[in-house]
């Protein structure tokens, strides 16, 4: 992954059409955006407010080639390695989640060598995205010093403070080509408002050269304005606009839903039985079957996306 | 009272864990027993230990019924103080802000290195973990508490690879490493608690649960452990304790 120098960065955006102006778009219209062979970061962490409709639109558009970066990595990262959408991986973390153990498709596709795990911590994968929204080309931090983590990663540099003599840690800005983030509501030019846990998304967005924002729904450009200390990703880093509901099925969108965890018991029961045969049976029927992601979300099944609105929506009861 | 009913292994590591922390306290836990751990502590002992989770989260109280399947979602936010970004949030470490680091273990060596990411050699892996997540960041900046289940096969002399640095290779080379602050505190397992030599840093025994001995600990470790002279017995888990867990993972999702 070579690094495009400063100036390069900064004419990637200075390129781009920057104006407050309309963006919405289909997920189908969105995924050709994305060239093969991108670096692509991913919003949310874990179960939480993964994209996973633009993940389905980009696996469905037969894109190859990607490399994919996000904090922590779940099923969307099985998705991509199945479908062979995606041959890097650079995370911290990768299975589906604690409770359903260690994801045979992240072992089968790793350990065969056919695709590749870059492991970092998670504060180097969070520090590395604000490297890159700040436009400097590196961070210093004092974790991953001493260890096989750091071992395994020539790309960070040790080096001894200037001023103080520490030992520190420089890990490199990474910029992806292009973000997909989630968010419970934003305009049609793109300023995006996020409700509960951010992660790593404002960092991430702002390091991207550019976004495609999927939200669960598109509110007026008045209603920004009314609370615009709301506002976390503004407009002009923003390059698409998709409108999906559950568009994080079966993971979550705070607020909004919980995970679907029948439909996470009964997938990772599948692909981790069988990581090749399951997964391609997950990917014809779910991902390259359905007409449209509502369709998808049809397969899914109205009781239990209701139930996983309806403990999404309560969780704040407490 | 020491409870006079039965309860499982991981039952116990939380109790004894949750013991170990005190009131006042700002914890990072991990999922898993030591979210459970952080809990218990907070209902039974320690109302004003404050709990961080590696999402974003400073000072939520998780509500029974309600555990989260990580620290990334939106049940740990449960009347939390505050929500802030992950790298944000990890920097509290950075910083010095937080008294104990809480995890779980896969593997775990006699310096209290912890691997989460490689079985046999990293460049052909017999098998890839899932990898550190904040481990790393944990383990390098605050002082540690691990709850792990005691086997042969998770207590090996040294792990196949360094994910979340202890003492490293014992003596001063964790500090030589860059790594001035924290390290490995305490060490809890079904079979006993366990500590860490001043000057080796090698893990030895401290405490041992009611009816275990010194030959079934060593039986069940890959090296040589040493008691400390003092080594006490811990008391069972109480009637209490074992009533508010159960409340709080009805479902048994990680105390099975």
């Amino acid at each position: 992954m070579m690094s495009p120098s400063y100036l390069d960065l900064r004419r990637r955006l200075t390129e781009r059409d920057r104006s407050l102006r309309e963006k919405v778009m289909s997920l189908t219209e969105a995924a050709s955006l994305v060239k093969d062979g991108d670096t692509v970061g991913i919003g949310g962490s874990t179960l939480s407010r993964t994209p996973m409709a633009m993940i389905w639109a980009l696996i469905r558009a037969r894109r190859k080639t990607l490399t994919c970066a996000r904090g922590i990595t779940s099923s969307e990262g099985d998705w991509l390695l199945g479908s062979g959408a995606c041959d890097r991986v650079v995370t911290s973390w990768f299975s589906q989640g604690i409770v359903w153990g260690i994801s045979k498709v992240m072992r089968y596709y790793v350990e065969s060598g056919a695709v590749r795990f870059d492991e970092w911590s998670h504060m180097a994968m969070g520090m590395r995205f604000k490297a890159g929204a700040m436009g400097v080309p590196f961070l210093p931090m004092r974790s991953m010093l001493g260890s096989d983590v750091m071992r395994q990663r020539p790309e960070a540099r040790e080096m001894d403070c200037p001023f103080s003599g520490d030992r520190l840690l420089l890990v490199p800005a990474l910029n992806p080509d292009v973000a997909l983030i989630h968010v419970q509501r934003c305009d049609a030019y793109g300023n995006a408002q996020i409700d509960g846990l951010q992660f790593l998304d404002i960092d991430l967005a702002m390091a991207a050269n550019r976004v495609i924002l999927t939200t669960e729904r598109i509110i007026s450009n008045d209603q920004i304005r009314r609370a615009p200390d709301q506002t976390k990703i503004p407009f002009f880093a923003v390059e698409a606009v998709v409108e999906v509901p559950f568009g994080c099925a079966p993971h979550e969108c705070s607020g909004a839903y919980e995970p679907v965890y029948e439909h996470m018991d009964y997938y990772t029961a599948l692909v981790n039985n069988n990581p090749v045969d399951g997964m391609q049976e997950y990917l014809d029927r779910y991902v390259y079957g359905p007409a449209s992601w509502v369709d998808y979300l049809n397969l899914l099944g109205l009781n239990a996306l209701l139930d996983a609105a309806r403990r999404g929506r309560s969780v704040s009861n407490a | 009272m020491p409870s006079t009913g039965d309860y499982t292994a991981s039952e116990l590591l939380a109790v004894m864990s949750s013991r170990l922390l005190e009131d006042g306290q700002i914890v990072f836990a991990g999922v898993g027993i030591p979210l459970l751990a952080a809990t218990l502590a907070q209902g039974l002992h320690c109302p004003s230990l404050t709990i961080l989770f590696e999402g974003g989260v400073i000072g939520p109280v998780i509500e029974p019924g309600k555990l989260p399947p990580s620290t990334n979602e939106q049940r740990c936010t449960i009347h939390a103080n505050m929500v802030l970004g992950s790298t944000d949030v990890l920097l509290l470490l950075q910083r010095g802000y937080v008294d104990v680091g809480f995890m779980g273990g896969a593997q775990i060596d006699q310096h209290g290195n912890l691997n989460s990411s490689f079985i046999g050699d990293p460049a052909r892996p017999k098998t890839r973990l899932p990898g550190t997540g904040g481990g790393n960041d944990i383990a390098s900046l605050a002082q540690m508490i691990v709850a792990m289940k005691h086997e042969k096969r998770r207590f090996v002399e040294n792990v196949d690879f360094v994910t979340s640095p202890g003492f490293l290779r014992g003596g001063n080379s964790r500090r030589d490493s860059g790594l001035p602050a924290g390290g490995m505190y305490r060490v809890v397992t079904d079979l006993g608690i366990f500590g860490f030599d001043d000057e080796t840093k090698r893990m030895k025994i401290l405490a041992l649960h009611a009816g275990i001995t010194v030959a079934q600990v060593q039986e069940n470790t890959g090296f040589q452990l040493a008691a400390a002279p003092d080594m006490g017995v811990t008391e069972a888990p109480t009637d209490r304790e074992l009533e508010f867990l159960r409340r709080l993972d009805p479902d048994r999702l990680y105390t099975a």
